[in-house]
């Protein structure tokens, strides 16, 4: 049987979804037994692959970018996880919602700068009016909420998933965790 | 004095138990080890049945009742756990979570948290309806506590401490429907009303709505066990 493709991918988020997923520690080589990481912000590859069989997302759904990333993730994703609370909820993410991006914007680079006051329009990609989660924009399979998602939830979700088992994602973790 | 008690026989999912007259199908539920889940429902305050949660299904009726309010009738028969039951409560949940800026990540208490907890266990894992984000106030006027609307339920627990309690009546309930405020006095800031600073309806908050400023990060447990004691206290006076 050859090993199921496995990519994670980052969005809106901090990044502490995938530190933890780092933190399954030697668990990790189990993992790379079952599995090859083909796409990930720590591995080396920049197109998303055409065919995965399990895709951990993390981050809320920000801007144009995250939103076009999603939707490709989508297309080409077999099983696709919502991983932790941005991508479940929206989280600290969407603390901007109730104010808007252009007033964020504002605060950030113009109100609160001594110098060269812009707002960046190169390069970075434009925010959306609102942060949503991700099964806003697309259906997700598995919803693993957590800020982050332990360790040991992360080992438990996974390993169920590459078996087939059946999974109690609510005695694992909770929004907050 | 009569000591009659009128007895009354009923199923609840399928056991029979017996109850006194006028008593609630939530208290005898309780009493024969029957969890029902609940939310705006505390011992030691009236309830109010505004939450949902204990919503119940009675054999006959077309009807769900809230189980905090409804009281037991001579051969009803409940059920406390069905398939509708649980569907129903989470959507509630999923709605509490949607209506207003529940960031549990960063909220005072998270870990302590009675929304947080029902949601875990009624296995919500995600919110199917689009958060509404609305733009919300936080009132730090008070020097003790801070009220933070964004976590606000609207189960007036904190209502009915202050009411029924400790007598002030300090908090009441502005507007209707989505629109329903909690608020001091006649919408005065916290800290200038007539609040007396006894923090009894933090201790009742099911959320970090209610908070105590010298808690920072997740560390706010609430002991709102106090009240039936107090109760107790009280009436052996």
């Amino acid at each position: 049987m050859s090993k199921l493709k496995l990519a994670t991918a980052w969005l809106d988020g901090c990044s502490g979804c995938h530190m933890s997923f780092l933190d399954m520690d030697e668990r990790l080589l189990e993992l790379a037994e079952l599995v090859d990481l083909v796409y990930s912000p720590i591995v080396d590859v920049k197109q998303y692959p055409d065919e995965v069989d399990i895709a951990l997302v993390e981050g809320a759904v920000s801007s144009v970018d995250d939103e076009k990333k999603i939707r490709k993730i989508r297309a080409h994703t077999r099983t696709l996880v919502a991983m932790g609370d941005c991508a479940v909820t929206g989280n600290v993410p969407s603390m901007r919602n109730p104010i808007g991006p252009q007033a964020i914007l504002e605060r950030a680079y113009l109100e609160n700068v001594t110098a060269q006051a812009q707002i960046p329009c190169m390069i970075v990609p434009k925010l959306l009016p609102i942060v949503r989660p991700i099964h806003e924009f697309v259906k997700v399979d598995v919803f693993l909420p957590g800020c982050p998602p332990s360790a040991d939830t992360f080992h438990a979700a996974l390993t169920a998933l590459i078996q087939g088992a059946p999974l109690d994602i609510s005695a694992l973790t909770r929004f907050g965790a | 004095m009569s000591t009659d008690v009128e007895v009354k026989t009923l199923l609840i999912d399928e056991k029979e138990v017996s109850a006194r007259a006028g008593q609630t199908i939530l208290e005898v539920a309780r009493e024969n080890g029957i969890r029902i889940p609940t939310l705006c429902h505390l011992d030691g305050l009236s309830d109010v049945g505004a939450c949902r949660m204990c919503l119940v299904e009675i054999k006959g009726s077309p009807k769900l009742l809230p189980a905090c309010v409804a009281t037991v009738q001579e051969g009803m028969e409940v059920s406390t756990a069905t398939e509708r039951l649980r569907t129903h409560r989470r959507m509630i949940l999923e709605l509490l979570f949607a209506e207003r800026n529940h960031i549990c990540s960063v909220c005072v208490a998270n870990g302590h948290c009675e929304l947080q907890s029902l949601a875990q266990e009624q296995g919500v894992t995600h919110v199917r309806l689009p958060y509404r984000n609305p733009e919300l106030g936080v009132d730090a006027s008070n020097e003790r506590f801070t009220l933070d609307h964004n976590r606000c339920i609207l189960c007036t627990r904190c209502v009915r401490v202050c009411a029924e309690i400790e007598g002030a009546h300090v908090w009441d309930v502005m507007g209707r429907g989505i629109n329903s405020m909690v608020i001091s006095d006649l919408h005065e800031e916290w800290g200038a009303s007539s609040c007396t600073r006894c923090g009894k309806c933090v201790q009742v908050c099911p959320t970090g709505a209610l908070f105590d400023k010298t808690k920072v990060g997740s560390d706010h447990p609430k002991y709102p066990d106090f009240l039936p004691y107090l109760n107790l206290m009280r009436e052996a006076r």
